[in-house]
């Protein structure tokens, strides 16, 4: 195993491992609020400080991480679940209408500047983690339809495929079940890739104030309040990024580790 | 060169200097940072505060104004007599005052301004100020008459309102985008999402300001606000918007902070119609459950004072009421099991873009859930906040600050978007405003009060502070906002 893929599994385990302890303990309530000790750099009581309204920021990241991972992890998942198939049925019907129809859509919301029709989603159906999870959403679908056609196409051209065919299979069924296994790793690797890509945009939406509402805490948002207050407690906006930084690194690390890892080609000179 | 030579072009340099110097003490303009734009320029048919603050006395004059202090002075009438039975105004008119369009202001123009405020049609947002008048005869060039329906103790106060100052016929047609008046400054510039820029007028009928121009700019982020002011690229900010960055700018020689009052009311404006806010008990479990100093302290970093009814704590007619509220959870949840709500339980709290709201209403839903009320926090901005809680009516709770002065007559209007309803508030704002004796109109204005604070109206939260910053040389500036105003003509530079 690659260093790569150490030392992303081991930070982004260490985020989602937060964010599941958030479930049953943080330090403190994350929405209680505390106003006589706001703004209090980190210390031994409360490790990350306090923010504005005195609550205590190592609580508040711990349930952000929930936020974060729940939004880009049920994003993503609509991605695949709707791009994969798209993919699967293009790549079968390769050069037919059904495959210029999808295609051409997937281009078609390709086409938009993601993070703009997800604030423009946001701003006409309300601001809101849902609405967040959506508009992240829709644009992973076109990421793994493409991904998707583009591996099985390859693979349609090989002998057990015509083997499959011969035997009397229809198309559905082999793209079930001998495309999609084949296709697993590269959609692993590209899931790991498309969920650091959500965490940055629910970071995003959050801080133009169009992800989770208050008192849900989220890291964006916890950026944006930081804003008028860098000058003078510099770790309201610090550890919020920090978090950001981590998460995303460890994930983007570990995308690139689990790729090498995976790759049979990789692993066979490994072998 | 010769010893002459060298000298007369020493002196030279030196005259050269102290021109330069003399030119940078006796700065003649200003740029003045504002957070909303205007939507456009005519101050008698929107109620937006943001177009009084660039146009009243600087473009446009009333018959009174306000001057800084709040108090009500002879504007562009030079003096007045009130009949015996005060329902008759007659206002001499000051001579030679004209336009910038150079027509003359005379009172033809006071009773064209004055009709249409009142006509049918009228577009006017504050429609309330001129309801008493029955009359408006010319008796003169300079003489007009005002004819009441009833006798109204507050009338000058009304005409000094930027909703009342005078226009003309003539100008009238463009008036939002060329605003014509006889004020000290003329319309210069107004680059949209930028700036206005106010030019001297130099035909003015009164006292010449000191400035030459004046430009306003609108800056709505508190993030940008602060680094313009740091950067020195305004040299006021008429409210600044982030108090909490105010110790900085105390702290530091370029500038000076400062903090007065306003005549906004914060308030968590209560749908008094809408269940389960139509029951006085859960209103009242509301107002005990809000800590007011924790959410002065927390939205406004301390910069604000407690108000326990809808009125500013400066006025002399000022009860404090804030014990009828005090803040007491356990109280708020005996209240709330009382009116049949034990589980708890929820609505909307809709927050415009401010911070005393977006912050304030943070804590106020946390606060409010400490009680069982869960209040699912709504960010709107202006636009949709007018659209669906002042229009619609469609809310829970709100908070927002009513920066009108003397507003309390707001609470007669049934049809308000807080849809208070209550007859005997509507006799007694009917009683003071017939009531001309001060004595007898504190105590109304008293009992006012008593009766929203004792029907727990609203909750009742702080009265928003006016936080100005400013370079350290600028004098004049108002340090109350008694009305939306920024006085140009009082400014100058210091030595």
């Amino acid at each position: 195993m690659s260093r790569n893929l150490i030392l992303g599994a081991a930070l982004s385990s260490l985020v989602v491992l937060a964010a599941l302890v958030s479930f049953v303990w943080t330090p403190y309530d994350y929405a209680a609020l505390n106003i006589p000790d706001k703004l209090q750099p980190p210390n031994a009581q409360h490790w990350f400080g306090t923010d504005h309204f005195g609550r205590d920021m190592f609580s508040m990241i711990m349930v952000g991480a929930r936020t974060s991972i729940a939004v880009a992890l049920v994003a993503v998942g609509i991605g695949m679940a709707l791009g994969v198939p798209l993919g699967l049925a293009a790549a079968a019907r390769k050069g037919s209408w059904l495959d210029e129809v999808i295609m051409r859509g997937n281009d078609l919301v390709f086409a938009f500047p993601s993070l703009v029709i997800a604030i423009l989603i946001t701003a006409v159906f309300g601001a809101g983690a849902i609405n967040a999870i959506i508009a992240i959403g829709i644009f992973n679908i076109p990421v793994f339809a493409r991904i998707t056609r583009g591996a099985a196409l390859s693979l349609w051209e090989r002998e057990f495929i015509l083997a499959a065919r011969v035997s009397g299979k229809g198309a559905a069924r082999i793209s079930a079940e001998h495309i999609l296994p084949n296709v697993a790793n590269l959609l692993i690797v590209q899931g790991t890739i498309q969920f650091s890509l959500g965490i940055l945009a629910e970071a995003g939406l959050s801080y133009v104030g169009l992800g989770a509402q208050p008192p849900t805490p989220s890291w964006g948002r916890m950026l944006a309040d930081a804003q008028t207050m860098v000058s003078f407690a510099p770790h309201l906006a610090l550890i919020p990024g920090l978090a950001i930084i981590v998460t995303v690194l460890g994930l983007n690390l570990l995308g690139d580790g689990l790729r090498d890892w995976l790759d049979p080609r990789i692993r066979v000179a490994r072998a | 060169m010769t010893k002459q030579m060298f000298r007369s072009f020493a002196s030279a340099l030196a005259v050269g200097a102290s021109l330069f110097a003399t030119q940078a003490l006796a700065k003649s303009d200003i740029t003045i940072a504002m957070q909303l734009e205007p939507p456009h320029l005519d101050p008698t048919s929107a109620a937006a505060q943001a177009i009084d603050s660039v146009v009243y006395t600087n473009i446009f004059e009333g018959l009174t104004r306000f001057m800084g202090d709040g108090s009500v002075v002879p504007g562009l009438a030079e003096s007045w007599e009130i009949s015996e039975d005060g329902t008759v105004y007659t206002f001499k008119l000051h001579d030679g005052v004209t336009f910038h369009d150079g027509t003359t202001m005379d009172a033809e123009d006071v009773k064209f301004s004055l009709d249409r405020a009142t006509a049918e049609d009228s577009a006017n947002a504050q429609k309330a100020l001129f309801a008493g008048i029955e009359s408006v005869e010319v008796m003169g060039p300079l003489t007009v008459k005002v004819t009441l329906s009833a006798p109204n103790g507050n009338f000058l106060f009304n005409l000094a309102w930027g909703d009342a100052v005078i226009v003309a016929p003539e100008s009238i047609e463009n008036i939002k985008t060329n605003p014509v008046g006889t004020g000290a400054f003329t319309f210069g510039e107004w680059v949209q999402g930028d700036s206005i820029t106010l030019n001297r007028n130099p035909d003015y009928w009164g006292e010449q300001p000191a400035l030459e121009t004046a430009t306003f700019k609108f800056i709505s982020d508190p993030t940008a606000a602060f680094a313009a002011m740091m950067a020195e690229d305004v040299d006021v900010f008429d409210n600044f918007p982030a108090p909490e960055n105010l110790p900085q700018f105390e702290a530091d020689p370029r500038f000076q902070v400062l903090v007065g009052s306003t005549e906004g009311e914060t308030i968590l404006s209560t749908n008094n119609k809408q269940p389960p806010f139509d029951d006085i008990r859960v209103r009242q479990a509301v107002a005990h459950a809000i800590d007011r100093q924790a959410i002065i302290d927390g939205a406004m970093f301390g910069y604000g004072t407690p108000i326990g009814t809808h009125f500013a704590p400066h006025n002399p007619a000022y009860v404090d009421l804030t014990g009828k509220s005090a803040y007491d959870p356990k109280k708020a949840a005996q209240l709330l099991a009382d009116a049949g709500y034990e589980k708890g339980l929820e609505t909307t709290l809709h927050l415009p873009p401010p911070s005393y709201a977006r912050r304030g209403g943070e804590i106020v839903a946390a606060q409010l859930a400490e009680v069982g009320i869960q209040a699912e926090i709504i960010n709107v901005e202006w636009a949709q906040w007018l659209e669906s809680v002042f229009k619609g009516k469609d809310f829970g709770l709100t908070i927002v600050s009513h920066t009108e002065p003397m507003d309390i007559g707001i609470y007669a209007r049934p049809d308000y978007y807080f849809q208070y309803d209550s007859v005997d508030f509507q006799t007694l704002m009917n009683t003071l405003n017939e009531t001309t004796d001060p004595d007898e109109r504190k105590k109304l204005l008293g009992e006012a009060q008593r009766l929203i604070s004792n029907d727990y109206v609203n909750g009742y939260l702080f009265q928003l502070a006016k936080l100005g910053v400013a370079r350290a040389g600028v004098q004049g500036l108002w340090k109350n906002a008694p009305t939306a105003a920024i006085d140009l003509t009082e400014i100058s530079w210091s030595e």
